[in-house]
């Protein structure tokens, strides 16, 4: 194993060093033109107002609406709890499992890993078209597939129209979407245990760390920079979400809007939805605030977990 | 045979069209919507015969799904890439679209004078000097029933809320059968098939939804609250886990047999012909005494407009005054039956049960859905709160008296009624 | 090679987490697949039967078969996916290469510019990409299908690949510069293959979202020429809500060619991983 260093290097300045400008050019120019100027175009569109079909500067007033006026700041507000109810659930459930399966996939000499690790992926192969419709049909009281089965050990008493029950939709959904993105975790946390060099698994055996406290003691620490990421990747994609709610419930995430998130109730403003027109001017407020919380969240990982996560290079 | 040579030398000029080498007076014209479902009837039936009568103008019939379709239309129109006819929502939806300038002002239009005011009025200007949209049909509430369901337990078809009740009891009693295939999961199914299908028998139709426009009733009045009492009153009546009932849930059951009666929009009959193995009637949702007048949602539902960018104005025109004759109505109608012309000129319909709907526009008083014209326009929007609430009603999450506050609060927030 | 012994309870109790695991995960799509080749009465009566001699029916592969060209369809997803898969990779990784490796002013602005695109949904700037395909005439093309996704996959490339090339030695590196690479070289030949199963990873990550997106094919590419499988298989399900037999059948077929590409991918991303490990 190699020293372990951290990130500086005492490599002279050079002059001009044009191979970085060769290097960042293509993707910069891609990503510029064709996400961050059509976004930031849309996102000042939240500093105007739509009067008389023509886009007038208001400053801050949107943003005043979407907080001061309960129209939109209950559904706002109860979207927003929804969505931390939603990557609760996923940081509690999705991640742990996904740390689990890794290690005992990692685990040598253990058979077939090439098969349940696909299997285990093929989830998240799938579109949101598939998964909503096939959950919907699981937990339809009408098909029985899942009282069925409940039946069958015992449960079925325990059996409720989930998805249509609003103090459980919600969570049932988390747990379909953790069903579905399972496999990233696990295939992140897996690379990351594969890339640990055997002589670093010997060492520690020489010395009698095996089983779980070798996971513990040796593994993890190794893989904290990879849980770091699938932890931040959890992050934005829940508070970007809506795939799944739109496709299972709807737009407007029935019952009575219990499975309402950030995603779905931005979508529902800015494109509109059945007799409620569009309003790109709310839309972008809420599409700001989504940014700033979901920025927030990544300047805390940046600059202070990431900083301090220990590197080690092999 | 003629049809199948045209559609096959026009496959031969769109190959040919795409390598750029399309005859210079051919245009091809894109119509945009939301009814994948009538894919076919487009392709086979409605768009070869008008080709064949104008030569050099190819239409394509492309339509995106229901949900999304408002959204996309809205981009490509933002964006100029939008087909060059526009199926139309009714009412304020195609509104903003002509105010933006998206759509064309078509009131000079040829054969627009095919259609009555009240067609007409969904796709109009609030001061009814400007049309939009040429009409194309509507849809009328009411209940599809399974005969042989009901010759088997003796049922008769109920004219009254009591008699209806009465109905329903004895379907639950019996146990065969679920006696209401409804479902709350997809909101709108309780909103449009319970509340606009039953409710226009106690706010008197048009009568109830002109003074909720002015503002001389609120939706706290008793008679815009009575059908929330009565939707209420339907859960024990619907399947196990309703809840969590989809529309395709609430649609197989019932085509499967397995539901004996099914609140309905004429919309159905089409597929049901197709699925249901039973014989099927219908009646009109039952008034509150025997001898009441009756009322039905008769809704002005579809109708298609021209693009204000379109680069062939003058052939989309001629398709237009095309949709609005006679000629494509009777195609329109008997085709998608429970799809019911708004044109003028009386329409012959092949089907029995297309039929039977539409019997009831010479018996009972017509109206359009409640909250579609005027009062959907602001936020919180009255029709998505209207599914919200009718699915909180009938779950029992929500009083009907609450409900209806909600209701008016919300619309009372932005809605000013002109005095 | 230490010989440490697995005891037998604990493969044992590993294999019972992961079957049971595995079970969980595939399920749904089996009964999907199973049902599909079912009548509608079997599928409704007994869900969780495989199909027998009497409930057997191809009815919904003949009802799917008989619509739209899903063979055409397949084709342009796989162009858009694979093009699309192309640049980002290799797009990503160059990025990558110049945060991780070098520092220079603006360092971490730049990798927060390039991580923006996670933090807003892509769908917001709809309006405005049309805009710019219609106005460069790339409306209907397959070109700007593959601009967007290109563009949507960079960020969440670059941030991946950057974390994972922090982790390539520099005395390799500078092994290299000491016998005179130049950085071009030192980033092909030696980085870019210790970053393989990364790059692996990215692929797949890449790839399920762009071979599932229904909105920009829907937007940008609706016409029958350009038309991709899902908005293909979407407009279907429009067109036959009731029909389960059709949905069952189309969602199965959907559902195959990501597999089998997934399979395909899979075999490379394990042996990256592995040849990566293993040096």
């Amino acid at each position: 194993m190699d020293t372990e260093t951290m990130a500086a290097e005492t490599r002279a300045k050079r002059p001009i060093r044009w191979h970085v400008g060769v290097f960042l050019a293509p993707a910069v120019l891609v990503y510029t033109a064709f996400m961050i100027l059509p976004l930031f175009g849309t996102l000042q569109l939240s500093l105007f107002r739509n009067i008389e079909q023509s886009q007038v500067f208001v400053g801050f007033s949107n943003f005043r609406t979407l907080f001061g006026d309960p129209n939109w700041s209950v559904n706002f507000w109860n979207a927003l709890r929804n969505n931390v109810w939603f990557f609760i659930i996923h940081m509690l459930v999705q991640n742990p499992i996904g740390i689990l399966l890794a290690a005992l996939l990692s685990s040598p000499k253990l058979r077939f890993t090439a098969f349940y690790r696909t299997a285990i992926f093929v989830p998240t192969i799938l579109s949101f078209v598939i998964v909503g419709f096939a959950w919907k049909l699981i937990l339809s009281p009408i098909w029985g597939v899942a009282p069925h089965l409940m039946d069958f050990v015992g449960l079925k008493s325990f059996f409720t129209p989930w998805l249509g029950k609003e103090q459980y939709a919600l969570t049932a959904l988390s747990l379909v979407s953790v069903w579905q993105f399972v496999g990233i975790p696990m295939m992140l946390i897996y690379a990351a245990l594969l890339s640990i060099p055997d002589e670093v698994i010997e060492a520690a055996e020489c010395d009698g760390v095996t089983g779980m406290a070798q996971f513990w003691k040796i593994k993890l620490p190794l893989i904290l920079p990879s849980i770091g990421i699938i932890s931040i990747l959890t992050f934005v994609g829940n508070f970007n979400a809506f795939d799944l709610i739109y496709t299972a419930q709807g737009a407007l995430a029935g019952p009575n809007y219990s499975t309402d998130i950030l995603g779905t109730f931005l979508y529902r403003a800015f494109f509109g939805f059945q007799l409620q027109v569009g309003d790109p001017n709310m839309g972008a407020a809420i599409a700001t605030i989504m940014f700033l919380i979901i920025l927030a969240g990544v300047c805390v990982y940046l600059f202070l977990v990431q900083t301090r996560l220990r590197r080690y290079q092999f | 045979m003629k049809t199948k040579l045209l559609t096959a030398l026009l496959l031969g000029t769109s190959i040919l069209g795409t390598t750029g080498m399309a005859l210079a007076e051919d245009v091809t014209l894109n119509i945009e919507s939301w009814r994948g479902d009538d894919l076919t009837i487009w392709k086979d039936k409605l768009i070869p015969a008008f080709e064949a009568k104008n030569p050099g103008i190819k239409v394509v019939f492309a339509p995106s799904a229901p949900t999304e379709y408002d959204a996309a239309l809205g981009a490509k129109l933002a964006a100029g890439s939008a087909g060059d006819l526009i199926t139309c929502r009714p009412f304020d939806k195609s509104l903003e679209l002509f105010k933006k300038g998206n759509l064309a002002d078509i009131s000079s239009l040829p054969g627009m004078d095919n259609f009555s005011p009240v067609a007409k009025a969904a796709w109009q200007t609030d001061d009814g000097k400007s049309s939009f949209c040429v009409p194309m049909a509507s849809v009328i509430h009411g209940f599809i029933y399974n005969k042989d369901a009901f010759d088997k337990l003796g049922l008769k078809v109920p004219t009254t809320v009591e008699e209806f009740y009465a109905v329903l009891d004895k379907i639950k009693a019996d146990g065969t059968y679920i006696p209401m295939a409804m479902g709350t999961k997809d909101l709108w199914e309780a909103a449009t098939m319970g509340y606009q299908n039953i409710g226009p028998n106690y706010w008197k139709g048009e009568e109830g939804r002109a003074a909720l426009i002015k503002g001389e009733q609120k939706l706290t009045d008793p008679q815009w609250v009575e059908p929330f009492k009565e939707l209420a009153k339907w859960k024990p009546y619907l399947g196990d886990g309703f809840e969590a009932q989809t529309y395709p849930d609430s649609q197989n059951l019932f085509t499967l047999g397995r539901a004996a009666i099914y609140p309905a929009g004429s919309w159905e009959i089409g597929l049901f012909n197709t699925q249901a193995q039973f014989q099927m009637g219908a009646f009109p949702p039952p008034v509150q005494k025997a001898g009441d007048t009756c009322y039905i949602s008769d809704h002005t539902d579809i109708g298609m407009g021209l693009n204000a960018a379109s680069k062939h104005p003058e052939e989309a025109k001629k398709f237009l005054s095309w949709v609005a004759s006679p000629d494509f109505a009777t195609i329109y109608a008997n085709a998608l039956p429970g799809f019911f012309s708004l044109n003028s000129t009386p329409v012959k319909m092949e089907d029995p049960l297309a039929q039977e709907f539409v019997s009831w526009r010479g018996k009972c008083k017509s109206t359009i859905r409640s909250t579609y014209q005027i009062l959907s326009r602001g936020t919180p929007n009255l029709e998505n709160e209207t599914w919200v609430e009718s699915a909180n009603v009938i779950n029992g999450t929500d009083t009907p008296e609450a409900a209806a506050k909600k209701l008016q609060d919300g619309l009372d927030s932005w809605y000013k009624p002109a005095k | 090679m230490s010989t440490a012994t697995r005891s037998l309870p604990r493969t044992i109790g590993a294999h019972a987490i992961l079957i049971t695991y595995t079970v969980i995960a595939l399920f749904p799509v089996i009964l999907v697949v199973m049902n599909s080749f079912k009548s509608r009465a079997g599928i409704f009566g007994a869900p969780l039967t495989p199909p027998t001699p009497k409930t057997f029916d191809l009815i919904g592969y003949a009802t799917v078969f008989g619509q739209g060209d899903f063979f055409h369809y397949f084709q342009n997803s796989l162009v858009v996916t694979v093009a699309s898969l192309f640049f980002v990779l290799l797009f990503g990784a160059m990025a990558a290469f110049a945060l991780s490796e070098y520092r220079f002013r603006g360092n971490t602005l730049m990798g927060l510019y390039l991580a923006l695109g996670i933090m807003i949904p892509i769908r917001l700037g709809t309006v405005a990409i049309l805009q710019l395909m219609v106005a460069s005439g790339l409306v209907n093309t397959l070109t700007a299908l593959i601009l967007v996704y290109t563009a949507q996959g960079l960020p969440l490339a670059i941030f991946i690949l950057s974390e994972f090339m922090k982790q390539v030695s520099n005395d390799l590196k500078n092994a290299g510069r000491i016998d005179g690479l130049s950085e071009y070289t030192i980033f092909f030949r030696l980085v870019l293959p210790l970053v393989r199963p990364a790059m692996a990873t990215v692929a797949v990550f890449t790839m399920i979202p762009i071979w599932n997106d229904l909105w920009f094919p829907l937007i940008l590419a609706p016409s029958e020429e350009t038309k991709t499988v899902t908005l293909g298989a979407q407009l279907f399900l429009g067109q036959f809500v009731t029909n389960w037999n059709a949905i069952l059948a189309a969602l199965s077929l959907a559902i195959l060619p990501v597999l089998i590409l997934y399979v395909i991918f899979s075999r490379q991303l394990i042996r990256g991983i592995t040849s990566g490990a293993v040096k």
